[in-house]
């Protein structure tokens, strides 16, 4: 039996390579006093000379397997490394302070780092700053005497083993020898998740000790799907997962023509198939993927990834980028959920014992009005670009929608009278994930456009159980009557209002929650982009006549969670 | 020495292919080469030195240079940023 190790399933598919270990070497030294000046020159000059020419190695490589675009990144190195103002500075440095040649090199790009950090204003010379801190990497490597891994260099296939994976690494990692990763740390949205689905390679991430526990050369087995990876396997596992891999492209080749088709139950019944994304790059996966529309954007981002509160402009930018993207298909925001788990650093909120229950989201935007408007208004100045609807978050009661929606009504007519271009048809709707909503469903439905239920919140909500808490984790019951009763309550409401109810939680793309909410009458389906041609295939051959008795039974006869989960395997077997 | 203004039309301003290219072409002269930017000036030779200007769209900048081939100079870098499209 091999070594197996844990972690978090990034991205679906199965790798088979040799581990490569994309770790910094130790790059630590010690600050001296030197006696010798032009000494310590010669030997900053020998280490630039040997960067500069392991620079161009790098640069003919990766312009042959990468392309001329991404080898300029290095061009841009060895012109740092020839800088007469940076090496100056450095030499004047060792004469005037006499100290190490390591030193010098740090203490002057630190300072260069610090300046070109500081432009808050200019994304790109953001960036810059992790160029310098690449090349002053290869340097001190060269004045150190260690070697420092060059992933462009790669020339076999590999699974790369890293703590994490940075812009810049994955910006040097060749697809075609890449065959998957494991990290240590991230998350399922870190960066490196997210840039593995979007390469679609099989990575695993978060798994604690990926670079302890492998080494370079060993086999390493990726199986993205469990988020599980074998060590030096045998030739048995080897062989299972093989074949493992070979399903995954199988269906996956299946899936593929179903990109551009619509969602049709077996009787033909319509079904909108959309995608969540979480910032306008997010757009491509959802194209890519063949969603109908974008079910939940998470406005957050503007929020999360800014040193300061978002101007309407920026907000705007953002937006529109979005509804552009999506060529008159509809993009619901989600107004601002900040709070709960999610803090902004300048916006401080109060401490609190219950953050899940307490000032969060709408509450916030029904308290700080005048960040609701700017909101408001970046999102009415976007609707000119293409299908734009709204949601609120965390609404418990009828007075909230109203008054969210009168501040809305407001800003439009204030931005209607002064002229602005805005779209037409707006709809205003609300995210349905607090219990005491869906019990009123039905007075609720009387003023929303729609309902969006967020699955997470509503499950968490309704069992009082953290979901971030491993102790009361087998609380999390999606498929318990008593939430299933909850969302049956939300669709019929809406539907007798002639209105409609979409899902946006991680459970509208979970395939045995599927041919239930089918059966429930679900009007839209919102998961990861990746999720929406697996769901497609599944409700392609479900008959939604016997998707209704299904769901009936669920809400009526079954007692708990695992019932409905062997009536849903019965049914669709 | 010589001086010639420029007005940056390029959408992102000199960034870094341009940057790097003018600094190339900078780097092949003797004559001590400059760029002014909102009364900043920083060696044209020196690429930190140039991005560290954030030099962007509808900038007006002036390159001078001083030395034995100043006036081929500028015309070197007159050429380069027309064929980058960074001015006119």
């Amino acid at each position: 039996m091999a070594k197996q190790l844990k972690g978090i399933a990034a991205s679906d598919g199965v790798a088979i390579a040799k581990a490569y270990m994309l770790v910094d070497p130790d790059l630590s030294f010690d600050k001296k006093t030197i006696d010798n000046p032009d000494a310590e020159i010669k030997r900053l000059h020998d280490a630039l000379d040997a960067s500069k020419a392991e620079l161009e190695l790098i640069k003919s490589k990766a312009a042959k397997s990468l392309g001329e675009e991404e080898a300029e990144v290095f061009e841009a190195h060895i012109t740092i490394l020839s800088d007469p103002e940076l090496i100056g500075n450095i030499e004047d440095k060792i004469k005037n302070d006499s100290v190490n040649a390591e030193q010098a090199l740090k203490d002057v790009t630190d300072g260069f780092i610090e300046t070109f950090e500081a432009m808050t204003d200019n994304q790109y010379m953001q960036e810059r700053a992790g160029d310098i801190r690449d090349v002053t990497k290869r340097v001190l490597s060269h004045l150190l005497g260690v070697k420092l891994p060059n992933p462009a260099l790669i020339d076999s296939e590999v699974v790369i083993v890293a703590h994490d994976l940075t812009p810049s690494d994955t910006a040097q990692l060749d697809r075609k020898y890449v065959k998957g990763f494991i990290t240590d740390i991230g998350g399922r949205t870190s960066h490196s998740a997210i840039m593995s689905r979007t390469l679609e390679i099989p990575a695993i991430v978060g798994s604690e000790k990926a670079t302890t526990d492998i080494e370079a050369g060993d086999t390493v087995i990726i199986d993205g799907m469990h988020g599980l990876a074998l060590v030096n396997p045998d030739a048995d596992e080897v062989a299972k997962y093989e074949k493992m891999e070979k399903d995954f492209l199988a269906q996956k080749a299946e899936w593929e023509k179903l990109r551009d088709e619509k969602t049709l139950s077996k009787d033909g019944v319509h079904f909108d198939l959309a995608a969540n994304i979480g910032t306008p790059d997010d757009i491509k996966g959802v194209v890519d993927n063949g969603a109908e529309a974008v079910g939940l954007f998470r406005s957050e981002f503007l929020y999360m990834d800014a040193s300061e509160l978002p101007s309407e402009d920026d907000q705007f930018e953002a937006y529109k980028k979005v509804v552009e993207g999506m060529k008159g298909k509809q993009v619901v925001v989600r107004t601002m959920d900040i709070g709960g788990d999610k803090q902004l650093p300048y916006l401080p909120l109060p401490e609190e014992m219950n953050p899940f229950l307490g000032y969060r989201a709408i509450r916030i935007s029904l308290d700080r009005t005048d960040l609701f408007r700017t909101q408001l208004r970046a999102l009415l100045r976007a609707s000119a670009y293409g299908k734009l609807a709204i949601m609120f978050p965390m609404i418990a009661t009828v007075a909230e929608f109203k008054k969210a929606k009168a501040i809305y009504e407001d800003e439009k007519q204030k931005m209607v009278k002064a002229g602005t271009k805005i779209g037409d048809g707006i709809q205003v709707g609300m995210m349905m994930e607090i219990p005491a909503a869906a019990m009123i469903a039905d007075k609720l439905a009387k003023y929303v456009d729609f309902f969006s239920i967020g699955t997470n919140d509503l499950i968490q909500y309704s069992f009082a159980a953290d979901r971030g808490n491993e102790k009361v984790s087998y609380l999390y019951q999606p498929y318990n009557p008593s939430l299933l009763r909850l969302i049956k309550n939300t669709i019929d409401a809406s539907h007798k209002e002639g209105k409609w109810t979409g899902m946006c939680g991680e459970m509208a793309g979970d395939q045995t929650a599927v041919p239930i909410l089918m059966g429930l009458g679900l009007d839209e389906f919102s998961m990861s982009a990746t999720s929406v041609l697996k769901t497609r295939s599944l409700m392609k051959r479900l008959d939604t006549k016997e998707m209704k008795k299904l769901a009936e039974k669920a809400v009526t006869e079954a007692e708990t969670n695992d019932d409905v989960i062997k009536l849903v395997n019965d049914a669709i077997k | 020495m010589e001086t010639r203004d420029f007005h940056i039309i390029a959408e992102t301003g000199i960034h870094a292919r341009p940057a790097t290219l003018l600094v190339q072409a900078a780097s092949k002269f003797n004559a001590d080469v400059k760029l002014t930017y909102k009364d900043k000036s920083v060696n044209l030779k020196s690429i930190m030195g140039v991005m560290s200007l954030g030099v962007g769209q509808n900038a007006d900048v002036t390159v001078s240079a001083d030395g034995d081939d100043e006036k081929e100079a500028i015309e070197a870098l007159a050429d380069t940023m027309k064929k980058e499209g960074l001015s006119d």
